[in-house]
């Protein structure tokens, strides 16, 4: 068996992570990560006549991108894992259909890439494909329409609120065969997926949706505790553990929930909410969220940083909120998940 | 005001009901709100601002020879067409960010939340889009308000018969 503890798989043939990229909007662009981003499409609407087509032609550059980034044809790609945070999958199955590549539409809401590589590298290791395209993405006015108000509309977010990433970004995976045919990286700045921790629903109860950060804090939690001890490891085994968009509320839940059960992250955690734009220069409360958040932070920013060698060992957690309007107006509660990925410099 | 929640009795919690319980008051504990007299303040003042711009229409309408009820009628039509303008511009959003209820609670905050759902549904058609989903906020309002005036109405049309009134 290749399971780890309760919730874990370790790898004993890693997969290679063959290219990234990251597409995101104008506000993304000005942010501190800016400039570390593959493209940034100033053009909310990038081109196109919604706001979900705009989704879908970011969705679509990030994978042409990320073909490119990665030095692989379209052929030796066997399959797509993708989604969104729009309903039925709306912006990827728009933006994947012209690669052709057979796949798979998931939704794990803002913790998608997390989903999507966790997938994706037990395809590659399990020998079921050589190379797989993990992508998601998120947009700021598609999400507002969807979940919450149209734009024009006049309100006052509250502090705890959120601000949905507009961007997209895609990974390839591949196993050693399509590695050693790729000749775009420089030796010494393989990166590779070593294990994963696959999350479980965690519902502490809390019911407003502008207070994203707190119903996912829990599982963000969960995660990482389970991670250390499937693979008997705590905080000082990663150079950094990334949780997608608690953002600075959520982000300190974190820190409460797990030094309450005896383990400090607080030195070596980022979370990707708080990374990706500027509190004092944009006005966005908590940070960021959304699908495209943990992506374009991770193919933008993190692995970037990997290959230049500032970190040797990663622990990604995207986290996601599962709200839909519908379980909102029910008044339900709103449960979260995250997934843990190690990625590892070789 | 209710003592306050530490994360260990959240996670120590004896079942699930009472841990989503303490969880949710620990959160409230632990975010921050803005300021409830700032904001009071500015909605006073925009709030304020549109009634007497209201006012000033009224009276310059009124000077325009018009009766005091062509005047109201006009200076509502006024103040709806500016805010639906401002809406299509994008401009009542930033306004209403920094006034709060003061921009809500007028009737240009009506016209407003009609007009946004226009705009934004625009691209799913005439009939599906803006046709259904324009009172999608505005709707609530507008049902249980006639539902309200109809409800008092009859009350005031009983009390009569009975000689109440």
């Amino acid at each position: 068996m290749k399971t780890k503890g309760k919730q874990s798989v370790a790898f004993a043939k890693p997969p290679y992570v063959l290219g990234e990229a990251s597409v995101v909007g104008k506000m993304e662009g000005e942010g501190p990560l800016g400039k570390y981003f593959h493209e940034i499409c100033p053009d909310p609407f990038v081109g196109k006549k919604t706001w979900e087509e705009a989704e879908s032609a970011l969705m679509e550059k990030a994978c042409n991108l990320v073909l490119a980034n990665a030095g692989v044809r379209r052929d030796e790609v066997n399959y797509i894992v993708g989604g969104d945070l729009l309903a039925q999958l709306m912006a990827t199955s728009f933006g994947v259909e012209r690669l052709q590549i057979p796949f798979f539409g998931i939704y794990g809401a803002c913790s998608t890439m997390g989903e999507s590589l966790t997938l994706s590298a037990m395809m590659v290791e399990g020998e079921y494909a050589q190379g797989v395209l993990a992508v998601t993405s998120s947009h700021f006015a598609g999400a507002e329409k969807q979940f919450r108000f149209p734009l024009a509309y006049g309100n006052q977010r509250p502090a705890s609120a959120t601000w949905t990433v507009t961007g997209s970004g895609a990974v390839i995976l591949g196993n050693e065969a399509l590695m050693s045919g790729q000749k775009q990286l420089a030796p010494g700045a393989k990166v590779v997926i070593t294990g994963i921790t696959v999350g479980r629903i965690t519902d502490y109860g809390i019911k407003d949706s502008m207070h994203m950060g707190a119903a996912m804090a829990p599982a963000a939690a969960a995660t990482i505790l389970a991670n250390f001890s499937d693979f008997g490891v705590d905080a000082k085994a990663y150079d950094l553990i990334v949780t997608g968009d608690l953002g600075t509320i959520g982000s300190q839940i974190l820190y409460d929930i797990t030094e309450a059960r005896g383990v400090s992250i607080r030195k070596n955690h980022i979370d990707c909410g708080v990374k990706i734009y500027d509190p004092a220069r944009q006005d966005v409360h908590a940070g960021g969220s959304g699908c495209g958040c943990s992506a374009v932070t991770l193919t933008g920013y993190l692995l970037r940083k990997m290959r230049e060698g500032v970190y040797k060992r990663i622990l990604f957690v995207p986290t996601g909120a599962m709200l839909s309007p519908v379980s909102f107006h029910e008044e339900l509660t709103i449960p979260g998940i995250a997934y843990g990925i190690i990625l590892e410099r070789k | 005001m209710k003592e306050q929640v530490t994360i260990k009795q959240v996670l120590e919690a004896a079942d699930e009901t009472e841990r989503k319980e303490k969880y949710n008051q620990y959160v409230k504990q632990t975010t921050p709100t803005f300021s409830r007299l700032a904001n009071t303040a500015r909605a006073f003042l925009v709030g304020g601002g549109i009634c007497l711009l209201g006012e000033g229409c009224n009276q310059l309408f009124q000077s325009f020879s018009l009766d005091e009820k062509t005047a109201s009628y006009w200076t509502t039509l006024v103040l709806v067409a500016a805010a639906v303008l401002l809406t299509g511009l994008g401009w009542y959003a930033k306004l209403a960010k920094f006034a709060g209820a003061g921009s809500v609670v007028p009737i240009t905050g009506f016209a407003n939340s009609v007009a946004s759902p226009a705009v934004e549904f625009r691209a799913e058609g005439q009939v599906f889009g803006i046709g259904c989903k324009i009172f999608t906020i505005a709707g609530p309002v507008i049902l249980y308000g006639v539902f309200a005036s109809c409800f008092l109405g009859l009350l005031y049309w009983l009390a009569g018969v009975i000689g109440l009134l």
